[in-house]
């Protein structure tokens, strides 16, 4: 029993460690939209307001799970059609460090579901919230915003740049400031 | 010196002629070896002493008439030439030439319009929002004398695949017309600014604009539709230069009745005969979505009464997805302009792997052709060829590789059909390598020049290959429909751009300028035996029309992929005008602001353009240049 016990404590340590990503593979809504609309400028007459936030930022941002699928839905819904694997093309670079309308993922959110007037088509009612939630993380891991334990790794295509994980924070550059 | 080489020339090109005549002979009557030498020999010696006058490549008269030192329409004439008979700019004075005036465009995006001389004012339109401005050139420093702003749907841009760009106006009868990006013609009053009407016919809902300069030709505007990397299907329109209502409509797939194929559609070749191949030569219905856009150059000869206009690739570039020879995607058509039924077509690049759209510009010219007259036209095309067409029946008389090219093996001039290398065939999850030409093509939109006087015509372009990989892509209306993951790098040489003068009658280049990037500017010559282009650095270039020596340059504010003009001004004097401001497709890495680290950026264009960032910045400025 005495020989059992520390053999019992090491597998129950082991199993915690493989504590899985929790994966909400059925999301709520099939279809539906973002609840608030989002601010794409910091400037706020009368002063400063609390910058909103969204609950399933968090749940995206640093998921392995929603951002692999992100990278999957940014081929399928042929967002690389315009922004290429991140470099851009027809639309703006993706992997810099310029934002246009905002970089919080609340922001890409709002970018893809409500298009912007330059170009960027509106995908409202045409991709479920869940899977928009997932390309804005993704989109955030092309400019080296997420962890990089979460972000998705080497693909099997053609290499056209370092794999997400790999990728720096596009504003740093892997350099400290 | 000069008429030395001139004269090496002519005799260069007696004995390529005495060649091309002694091979036909000895295919005929199976003369030895030893004949064919002896016959050859003999041909270099007749060449050398009789010094045969060269018989003379010209255009049309009726496509190109006498110059009046205007510039209507951006090919110069009908023939598309790009030929100027002004002479006062010669290789000897051009050395001195200075700026005469400038003017800002206010549009840093990518300028590859021709301006337009009309009288005694200068007309440019800009890239997206497409000002069109009116410049009084008899007024010192050529103010402003109207600007007219269209207010193009912003969101047009979105749709637009290499940079928002516009390739020029054209006037006619006291009006300039002009499309804009989200898909209207406008017909602009060319004296007050006004516009006269305005006929949508694009819908960036499905991903269409309009980026080319339209051609008017028997009171009717002809224009096509961009959007090949869309699914947008291809047409081109003629709309009453009167008011503007759509006279006939010419789709480039789907049922002959829409594609305008008729009883008067005579092909030269059996694989472009058959009832309704743009639809049985695709998988079903995927001709709706399939391309062939007309976005590029347009000529018309009055003898023949035809229009001769290419088609773009075919949609997607992945090839599985359309097994098929894809008519008419990727070709030449000639057609009745009153009536726009197809005379005959031609396809350079049949079931397309590699997005080589054929839209380049087609230069009519008459021309002996093995010992017979023959009215042809000539078209450096976007697979690597300089092909030599009968404009009357749509044979290929002979097509010959301008720059490095390992996609085909050359063209059957019996079948007319480009034979692919099958080792560089793209398929989905394939990734080949080294593929040349590139998507852009060894040369692209880039409107090549051609002089009577030398008989060469100067064709820039690019020198670049290309990695592929075929991907999995959905249609979704109004987005890219590509499925290619492509990324270019610099072709054999490491120079990325070469400016070639091509000699028509002999079918090799005379003389060839290499260039650190891609040459994405036109070029125009003049009978002052100058030949001008751009370079993206930022150089505005005059080289010797016979010699190709550097004659002049002049550093402009940013990369140059404008076509050049020459005119002669309200002072009796000649002057040389071109847009500079980088852009397009090989300039989008700046104009868009791209980030190179992305191999596969603005479509595999930014890996191979990743130092343009550091060598120029967005512009947009006319410069105009006289002599002193």
């Amino acid at each position: 029993m005495n020989r059992c016990l520390p053999l019992l404590l090491f597998a129950m340590l082991a199993i915690a460690g493989c504590q899985r990503e929790e994966r909400d593979t059925r999301p709520q809504s099939a279809l539906g939209s973002g609840k608030q609309p989002t601010p794409v400028t910091v400037l706020t007459p009368g002063g400063e307001r609390p910058s909103p936030s969204d609950n399933k930022a968090a749940a995206f941002e640093a998921n392995a799970f929603h951002l692999s699928q992100g990278k999957r839905l940014f081929n399928w819904f042929n967002c690389s059609g315009c922004h290429a694997n991140g470099g851009g093309g027809m639309g703006p670079a993706l992997m810099d460090k310029k934002w246009i309308y905002g970089g919080a993922i609340e922001s890409i959110h709002a970018t893809i579901r409500d298009g912007r007037p330059n170009g960027m088509p509106s995908f409202r009612d045409r991709v479920p919230d869940d899977q928009i939630w997932e390309l804005a993380a993704f989109v955030r891991s092309l400019s080296g915003n997420v962890p990089s334990s979460a972000a998705p790794g080497r693909d099997d295509d053609m290499m056209v740049h370092p794999s997400e994980n790999r990728l720096p924070n596009a504003a740093t550059l892997g350099k400290s400031p | 010196m000069k008429q030395v080489q001139q004269v090496a020339v002519k005799i260069w090109g007696a004995c390529q002629r005495g060649y091309k005549a002694m091979a036909r002979i000895d295919g005929r009557t199976k003369l030895g070896m030893i004949g064919w030498t002896l016959l050859a020999g003999f041909a270099l010696v007749a060449g050398a002493v009789a010094q045969p006058a060269e018989p003379a490549i010209r255009p049309p008269a009726a496509a190109a008439p006498l110059d009046d030192g205007q510039w209507t329409m951006p090919a110069k004439n009908y023939a598309s030439t790009r030929y100027s008979e002004l002479a006062e700019i010669t290789e000897d004075n051009v050395k001195t030439l200075q700026v005469a005036f400038t003017f800002s465009t206010g549009v840093n995006k990518g300028q590859e319009a021709a301006p337009l001389v009309v009288g005694d004012t200068i007309y440019i339109v800009t890239p997206f929002p497409n000002i069109l401005y009116a410049l009084d050139l008899a007024r010192p420093g050529a103010p402003m004398k109207w600007k007219f702003e269209p207010n193009p749907e912003p969101a047009a841009q979105g749709v637009a695949c290499c940079d928002v760009v516009n390739r020029g106006a054209a006037f006619s009868n006291g009006r300039i017309y002009f499309n804009t990006l989200d898909g209207h013609t406008i017909a602009v009053d060319a004296a007050t600014g006004k516009p006269v009407w305005n006929t949508h016919i694009g819908n960036i809902n499905i991903g269409e604009t309009i980026t080319m300069a339209p051609l008017i030709v028997k009171g009717k505007v002809l224009v096509g539709n961009s959007g090949g990397e869309m699914g947008v299907r291809g047409w081109i329109k003629a709309l009453d230069a009167g008011d503007g209502h759509v006279m006939w409509t010419a789709y480039s797939t789907g049922p002959d009745a829409e594609v305008l194929i008729g009883p008067d559609f005579t092909p030269h070749y059996d694989m472009d005969k058959g009832k309704d191949l743009g639809v049985t030569s695709w998988p079903p219905d995927a001709w709706k979505i399939g391309g062939g856009n007309v976005w590029g150059w347009i000529s018309y000869d009055p003898d023949l009464d035809l229009i001769f206009h290419g088609t773009g690739n075919p949609g997607p570039w992945n090839p599985d997805l359309r097994p098929g020879d894809n008519k008419w995607t990727s070709g030449i058509f000639a057609r009745d302009p009153d009536t726009g039924n197809a005379k005959w077509f031609y396809q350079w690049t049949p079931h397309d792997l590699h997005d080589y759209d054929g839209i380049n510009e087609q230069v009519l010219l008459d021309m002996t052709w093995q010992g017979k007259p023959r009215k042809v036209l000539v078209r450096p095309e976007r697979n690597g060829y300089v092909y030599l067409l009968d404009r009357t029946t749509g044979e290929v008389l002979s097509a010959v590789p301008f720059g490095p090219v390992n996609s085909s093996k050359g063209v059957d001039l019996k079948t007319g059909r480009l034979i692919v290398n099958p080792e560089k065939e793209t398929s989905t999850g394939k990734v080949v390598r080294n593929i040349c030409p590139t998507a852009s093509g060894l040369k692209d939109w880039q409107p090549s020049a051609f002089s009577p006087k030398t008989g060469l015509l100067y064709i820039p372009h690019n020198n670049l290959c290309m990695d592929e990989e075929g991907v999995e892509v959905n249609y979704i209306a109004g987005t890219p429909y590509v499925g290619m993951n492509v990324r270019m790098i610099a072709g054999p040489g490491g120079h990325r751009g070469a400016f070639t003068a091509w000699d028509v009658a002999a079918a090799k280049p005379a003389w060839i300028l290499k260039e650190n990037f891609p040459v994405w500017s036109g070029a125009v010559v003049t009978a002052g035996n100058v030949v001008f282009y751009g370079t993206m650095e930022g150089w505005f270039k005059a080289v010797s029309a016979t010699t190709g020596k550097l004659l002049w340059q002049f550093k402009t504010s940013s990369g140059i992929i404008g076509q050049p003009i020459t005119y002669r001004g309200p002072d009796g004097h000649q002057y040389v005008a071109i847009l500079s401001g980088v852009g397009g497709w090989a300039g989008a890495i700046v104009s868009g602001d791209l980030d190179p680290r992305d191999a596969t950026a603005a479509l595999g264009f930014a890996n191979v353009m990743k130092d343009l960032k550091d060598v120029t910045t967005p512009g947009g400025t006319l410069y105009v240049f006289r002599l002193p």
